[in-house]
């Protein structure tokens, strides 16, 4: 049984370590502020709760814990909102999207879905 | 296995590091910034963990909070600036 | 109306019992007391506001949030390949997406979930529509198909 955490929580750290690198990695090879937006994400929505999951798989049983878990709630409920401030930040700062296809549908609704 | 994790969030922490350097816009530097942060919770967590230190979470959480407002007060500033550097109050419509 | 400030109360008093760890009389007080400072507070903004906001997470909240985990999990390996992919397979998009959700605290979440999930992002909240940055279209067509959004209407927020 112990063997089994064990290995769960090799597992969840160290797949939480290599998404945290890639989301690093994908900060610096994007293009645009908006991209990067997206591979920051990789890191704080899934590579946290990956790590946290597995620090709690190594603890004893105690109080503690539930604090790990408050971490992660408040990490994930506080992520979308913190990104949505920089990105109306960055729009209002007159930064434009980099946009790949030239059929820029703005304003024109879900005609084409 | 601590280990391993606490070396790939350094590493992390180096990139976005680094993409606070180069980041062309003041937002690349702040989204490097706030990765950062969330990569130091973790790094708290994790590493007080491993060397057991003494209420690591307890600091792990009030630096989450922290990172979130700071990030929030600094978006907020830099919301209401036009580009020409004057700042002016623009209501959503 | 009373019910819900009780309940409040005893939620803040449990979150503040789970942070503290120390479980003396005189420190409990002062639990007791900064628990009903924060609702007495709360009670003062709420007249203010005049549309309090009362949300109480039952069953098909946690469901939603399983599901939402899980979506998490799927657009983050999607993300994390064409991160890692040579030729960085990317193209991004801007486009408007239109809402059916219609109150603040349904709208609150579907953009939240929309952000929370790599690979879109929610920039602008509007009275009938979102606009969403994306990385590539099918995130976008995937809103547009509104699985997420029905959902989230189905909690009934």
């Amino acid at each position: 049984m112990s063997l089994l955490i064990e290995v769960l929580s090799a597992a969840f750290l160290l797949t939480g370590g290599f998404l945290c690198i890639t989301g690093g990695v994908g900060m610096l090879r994007m293009p645009d502020f908006f991209s990067r937006v997206h591979a920051a994400g990789v890191t704080e929505t899934l590579a946290a709760p990956l790590l946290l999951f597995g620090l709690l798989l190594q603890m004893e049983w105690s109080l503690e814990m539930v604090k790990v878990i408050m971490i992660l709630i408040f990490i994930l409920a506080t992520n979308p909102t913190a990104t949505q401030a920089m990105a109306k930040a960055a729009l209002n700062g007159n930064q434009k999207p980099l946009v790949a296809d030239e059929t820029d549908t703005r304003g024109e609704g879900s005609s084409n879905s | 296995m601590l280990t391993a994790a606490i070396v790939a969030i350094l590493v992390t922490m180096i990139l976005a590091l680094i993409r606070a350097f180069l980041g062309p816009t003041e937002y690349d530097r702040m989204l490097a910034a706030n990765s950062f942060g969330t990569k130091t919770v973790l790094l708290i967590a994790l590493g007080g963990h491993a060397l057991s230190w003494h209420s690591y979470l307890d600091v792990a959480l009030l630096y989450a909070m922290v990172n979130f407002v700071g990030t929030i007060a600094v978006m907020r500033f830099f919301e209401n600036r036009e580009q020409d550097g004057t700042l002016e109050t623009k209501k959503e419509a | 109306m009373r019910m819900h400030y009780i309940l409040i109360l005893i939620v803040l008093f449990v979150f503040w019992l789970l942070l503290s760890g120390h479980y003396v009389a005189l420190i409990l007080a002062f639990g007791v007391i900064s628990a009903l400072l924060v609702t007495y507070f709360l009670v003062r903004m709420d007249k203010v506001d005049k549309e309090p906001v009362i949300f109480r997470p039952g069953f098909a909240a946690l469901h939603y949030f399983g599901w939402l985990m899980w979506q998490v999990v799927l657009s983050n390996i999607d993300v994390a390949r064409r991160i890692w992919n040579p030729r960085l397979p990317i193209r991004p998009q801007w486009q408007r997406l239109d809402i059916k959700v219609s109150t603040p605290m349904e709208k609150t979440l579907y953009a939240n979930s929309i952000t929370l999930t790599p690979g879109t992002l929610t920039t602008n909240v509007k009275k009938d529509h979102f606009m969403i940055h994306s990385l590539d279209p099918d995130g976008i067509e995937e809103l547009r198909k509104g699985e997420m959004e029905a959902r989230i209407r189905r909690i009934g927020v």
